[in-house]
């Protein structure tokens, strides 16, 4: 009475369904992978050159070097490298990708940095770590800080980087700045460690001074 | 990745899209047998046929229902017409009354005592081999009881054939939302009938051969949907029940929310309830499809509409626990970066795939059924106020008739 081979037909079917889906979403996961891997690629060729460029022109390039670095890419890529993480199965490459991108974000501090010195430009660096790994509401809440004050100052260059990532350059940097898991979020601004969660308000007075005393510097 | 709620959340989705393709393949292996008969039939014979009519205030349908019965293309001294005014306290019996004129049209008055009595006490007047019942809300097409009377001549094992039931001039949201529904029934029930599993004999004209209620019985209050309970029944004593798709029946349809809540939580609490009372049918194949098949579709398809809805919830509630933060964080601050559309952050997840091909079926299902009632291809935009609609408001009847069910509360009728 009851038809158990298309009860096991349509069972093919279906697995047949869910393989063609998950084929798919590998399929588009790579592309979106490519996607990521090209603009780093872009974003790295970047700042290689204007280093090689700052390192061969000197002092006399000023103007032409501080519009070369391209940190909107780099949050944009930071962005897209955080949404990857979540929503892209293979996190293996996501996580890959990610150094990557601690990296580049390192080269393009110490860059800016040495710029800002030499050439006077306005600028306000601040190196922000936070924590995936457990539940951290004030990290959360203190992205959004960032977030909100970088949209308030164009100058204001924000790093950030996740305390377990698995590369020395960061493990370098914690080191330094003797940042310990158990105080996170933790920002640095001109090499100050301040831990914990800080408003908009109390960063907007530390970026204002640390764009004064760059203006001190820059007059002397 | 694999978490608990992951795990649950693809087991259900395999066994939606599972009970899917099986519907779909069994159109397949039919389509020929879905034939829409234009022209007028006739019949070797014409048996009589008695039509109840229970009424319970229903002044202002009344009147049109019995028309339509008078109307029906069938000698009218074979078909009799029983009119219940099962205690109604408006003027439904003066409207009944007049009735009594037509030489094949009884009425009857009693005293309040739910559906099933009515019908009852219509079963023990019915003298003819035939008998059917019509909601006192609902009109027939001229065309369907010879068609489906044409389904017992065909296969004398037959013993009771449902129409297809279209909502009467959808007019608001809500009813549109309903026809679309029910233009999937009307695709569903044939599918149901091919697979010897039709698992409701619908208060709109299901027509039995009275054989069925000396046999089995009468009807039971079944927690307000003898419909279902009769199909149940049935179904456990291998009686076959057919769906003649080209008899059309034309039924009104709640119009706003809170009524369509009440009739859906009726039917849902009903049908759970049921499905506990013969739940020695579930999972045994002497039962065929019924049993394997079609009614834990139903299981799955409630189970699955909690679950997606307490998922969608906790999304909610983890969104509104953001923008709290959010709140907190940086105050009303309007950020200035507009998210341009980038088609990086189009979501590529497996389940996104499986649930754009299942909402493809629900729409294609539906169009089927249109085709069945209209014969012609119609892609409606009804589908938006159908998803919309029962996904939103669906999950909490569906609790509701739970928790009413755990707390032994059987709904009002309306």
């Amino acid at each position: 009475m009851i038809d158990w081979k298309k009860y096991l037909i349509v069972f093919f079917i279906t697995l047949g369904l869910f393989l063609t889906a998950l084929y798919l979403s590998n399929y588009f996961g790579n592309k979106k992978i490519d996607q990521l891997k090209a603009i780093q690629d872009k974003i790295s060729i970047d700042i290689l050159s204007s280093e090689t460029q700052f390192s061969l022109l000197s002092e006399l390039s000023c103007k032409n070097v501080s519009d070369t670095i391209l940190s909107s890419e780099l949050y944009d890529l930071g962005g897209k490298l955080e949404w990857g993480q979540k929503n892209l199965g293979i996190t293996e490459e996501v996580s890959y990708l990610r150094k990557y991108y601690s990296l580049l974000q390192i080269k393009d501090y110490l860059l800016m940095k040495k710029i800002s010195a030499r050439c006077g430009v306005k600028s306000a660096f601040i190196l922000y770590f936070y924590t995936t790994a457990e539940n951290c509401s004030e990290c959360e809440k203190e992205s959004l800080v960032l977030t909100a004050l970088r949209d308030k100052y164009p100058e204001l260059r924000v790093y950030s980087f996740d305390y377990s990532t698995d590369l020395s350059a960061v493990k370098a940097m914690l080191h330094i700045y003797k940042i310990k898991d158990t105080a996170l979020p933790a920002l640095i601004i001109d090499d100050d460690l301040l831990t914990g969660f800080y408003s908009v308000e109390e960063l907007e007075t530390r970026i204002q001074e640390s764009f004064k005393l760059q203006e001190k510097e820059s007059k002397n | 990745m694999f978490s608990i709620s992951n795990i649950i959340f693809y087991i259900l989705v395999f066994l939606s899209v599972y009970i899917q393709v099986f519907f779909l393949v069994t159109f397949l292996e039919n389509r020929k047998n879905i034939i829409i008969r234009k022209n007028k039939i006739k019949l070797l014979q014409y048996p009589a046929v008695t039509i109840i009519v229970p009424c319970f205030n229903e002044e202002k349908t009344v009147y049109k229902t019995v028309s339509s019965l008078l109307e029906l293309n069938y000698p009218k001294d074979k078909v009799k017409i029983l009119l219940i005014d099962d205690g109604s306290t408006d003027s439904t019996w003066n409207i009944i009354s007049k009735f009594t004129t037509f030489p094949n049209i009884k009425v009857f008055k009693k005293e309040n005592g739910g559906k099933h009595t009515a019908l009852n006490l219509g079963l023990a007047n019915t003298e003819t081999d035939f008998v059917g019942c019509l909601d006192a809300d609902s009109l027939v097409d001229k065309e369907s009881l010879i068609r489906i009377i044409s389904y017992f001549e065909k296969d004398p094992n037959t013993m009771a054939v449902v129409p297809s039931i279209i909502v009467h001039q959808p007019k608001t949201i809500i009813q549109k939302a309903q026809a679309f529904e029910h233009f999937m029934t009307v695709f569903m029930r044939k599918i149901h009938s091919f697979l010897g599993a039709v698992s409701v004999l619908p208060g709109p004209f299901s027509i039995y051969k009275k054989k069925v209620f000396d046999d089995l019985g009468l009807y039971r209050q079944a927690y307000n949907v003898e419909d279902t309970e009769m199909a149940y029944r049935m179904q456990k004593n291998h009686y076959k029940i057919d769906d003649c798709h080209d008899a059309y029946v034309y039924t009104n349809m709640p119009g706003t929310i809170p009524k369509l809540y009440k009739q859906r939580l009726r039917w849902i609490y009903g049908v759970i309830n049921n499905i506990i009372d013969y739940r020695g049918v579930l999972f045994n194949k002497k039962y065929g499809n019924f049993s394997i098949l079609v009614v834990p579709a139903a299981l799955i398809f409630m189970f699955s509409s909690i679950f997606m809805f307490s998922k969608e919830i906790y999304y909610l509630i983890h969104f509104l626990f953001l923008k709290i933060l959010n709140f907190q964080a940086v105050g009303f601050h309007v950020f200035s970066q507009t998210h341009n559309f980038d088609s990086f952050f189009i979501p590529t997840q497996v389940s996104l795939f499986i649930i754009i091909f299942i909402y493809s079926v629900v729409i294609l299902l539906s169009t089927l059924g249109r085709k069945i009632v209209e014969d012609k291809w119609v892609l409606s935009f009804d589908v938006v106020y159908f998803l919309i609609i029962f996904s939103v408001v669906g999950p909490f009847w569906l609790l509701k008739a739970i928790y009413n069910t755990l707390l032994r509360k059987v709904p009002v009728w309306r």
